[in-house]
């Protein structure tokens, strides 16, 4: 369980989130959404300590983070899978090098130990036979898969998305939520996706939090999105006339 | 600005803490300072062979032209191309050239790292990203780069001979005559000491740049420009420094 208390962060006088309080449990796909600039990616940056909050704390299970030295720092992001928005993969290394990575930095497994790891995760995200490929030689939707595998490869007990789907097509996508959802099933993992993509908060969203410029504006799962009456909520998800009819339908059917 | 300065040398000093601390994981930062090493080392070795061959052929062409028609012997042409090339210009040139080569490239990958989030991925994973990235950068600088101007010293001379002798400015004979005359081998002490040091400021330097460098393009341009200017007032600086203490 990771859980967000009373954090606020600015930047200078920019004040970019005020008071957000939310608890992220595990088992389930828990979702960030929002507008662009809502402050998405920088609650998720304090959440994992890329940045700290001005004021608040951030709990991993029953341990306060930012209480943490360095080295206890490092050993709770041990425990942290992370898929970013261009999935991070380095350039320099092979798939399976890269996937290997973490193993290599912090474990003491043999090298068959690792290269099966390798092969699972890989299997894992449907992407086998891709071992000595290099990250530019795959598309954008393998590159999410192989980052995906990467950050599940140390067996995590969180994985944070940040924008699974952006630059993907919406089949792919699909196939991204899914994984990310089965895999969080699977594992029991505490998962978090920051998202502004509505396909995956209709399909995924079982715990959801919507961000309004720095605040908690709603909270809820993917079931009462369609019903609700909050006019932010509202005015995010039926942004397009296409959703718009499709709300109108729901409702009149 | 002068506050700026001080604000940046303490932000230097910090982080050169955090860069030199115990790694995680010898074998991964020893591979690392490995590939390093391939990449500064052989990767370098054409342009300094071309710097330091013509550095020593326009060096030994000017001395005799300066030379020419006075009372002095001309096997002097041989010992100040020798004493020019190992005390002052094997280790300077070839720094601030490596500082222009070896130097912008460092930041603009450290700094392609940290846009493309690399540097963040690691640092989730655990992994300290100022020790990993950049520690393995200035061990296999200070490493290979003593190295190389060792190198381009002798291609240096060779390059003297070549465009010399052929030339009939002088023989073979006066030249080898003139490389051996009045050796001193506290020369190369002086030397190896500017090569270790320069290396290592064009390394640090140049990884701090782009170990702080802000997003897009532009700004990776621009550290990469910094890392070369700032590397090279370093270097010049330290060459100051070190021809007072080793020589006075």
């Amino acid at each position: 369980m990771i859980r967000v208390e009373s954090v606020y962060k600015s930047f200078r006088d920019n004040e970019v989130l005020r008071d957000i309080n939310i608890t992220f449990e595990p088992g389930k796909t828990n979702l960030i959404i929002g507008r662009s600039g809502a402050g998405k990616t920088v609650l998720l940056k304090i959440i994992v300590g890329l940045l700290s909050p001005t004021k608040g704390k951030v709990w991993y299970d029953q341990i306060d983070f930012f209480a943490l030295d360095k080295r206890q720092k490092r050993a709770i992001r041990m425990e942290v899978g992370m898929l970013f928005q261009g999935s991070a993969l380095f350039d320099s290394m092979t798939v399976e090098e890269n996937i290997r990575f973490p193993m290599d930095m912090f474990t003491t497994k043999t090298r068959k130990e690792k290269d099966k790891r390798v092969n699972y995760c890989l299997e894992r995200v449907d992407l086998e036979g891709v071992n000595k490929k290099y990250p530019s030689e795959l598309s954008g939707g393998m590159q999410k898969r192989v980052g995906i595998a990467r950050s599940i490869v140390l067996n995590p007990k969180y994985l944070l998305c940040d924008e699974p789907n952006s630059g993907l097509d919406p089949k792919t996508a699909i196939l991204i939520d899914e994984l990310i959802s089965s895999i969080t099933k699977e594992f029991h993992m505490t998962t978090i996706v920051n998202t502004h993509d509505m396909n995956s908060v209709m399909a995924i969203g079982e715990s959801i939090s919507l961000l309004y410029m720095g605040e908690l504006a709603w909270s809820g799962n993917n079931e009462e999105v369609l019903g609700t009456q909050n006019e932010i909520l509202r005015d995010f998800v039926f942004a397009s006339p296409f959703l718009q009819k499709v709300r109108d339908f729901h409702f009149d059917s | 600005m002068i506050a700026n300065l001080f604000a940046e040398l303490g932000r230097y000093v910090i982080w050169l803490r955090q860069v030199f601390s115990r790694p995680e994981n010898w074998s991964m930062y020893w591979r690392e300072t490995m590939r390093q090493m391939n990449e500064i080392g052989i990767g370098s070795l054409i342009i300094v062979f071309l710097i330091s061959v013509f550095m020593g052929a326009v060096m030994a062409v000017q001395i005799s032209y300066q030379l020419g028609g006075q009372l002095i012997p001309r096997y002097y042409v041989g010992y100040l191309v020798r004493d020019i090339t190992i005390i002052e210009l094997a280790p300077t040139i070839t720094c601030l050239v490596l500082a222009g080569k070896v130097g912008s490239n460092m930041a603009a990958e450290i700094g392609g790292m940290r846009q493309k989030e690399h540097l963040d991925a690691m640092e989730i994973m655990g992994v300290n990203t100022a020790a990993f990235v950049v520690m393995p950068k200035i061990i296999a600088a200070v490493c290979v780069v003593p190295l190389l101007v060792a190198v381009a010293a002798a291609f240096s001379m060779g390059g003297a001979f070549v465009a010399s002798v052929p030339t009939g400015l002088f023989t073979v004979a006066e030249y080898v005559e003139g490389v051996r005359a009045f050796f001193e081998p506290y020369n190369f002490f002086i030397m190896f000491v500017k090569a270790f040091v320069f290396a290592y400021i064009l390394a640090s330097i140049s990884s701090y740049q782009g170990f702080f460098v802000k997003s897009g393009s532009i700004e990776l341009g621009k550290a990469s420009t910094r890392a070369v200017v700032f590397s090279n007032i370093g270097i010049l600086l330290a060459d100051y420094l070190i021809a007072i203490l080793l020589t006075q």
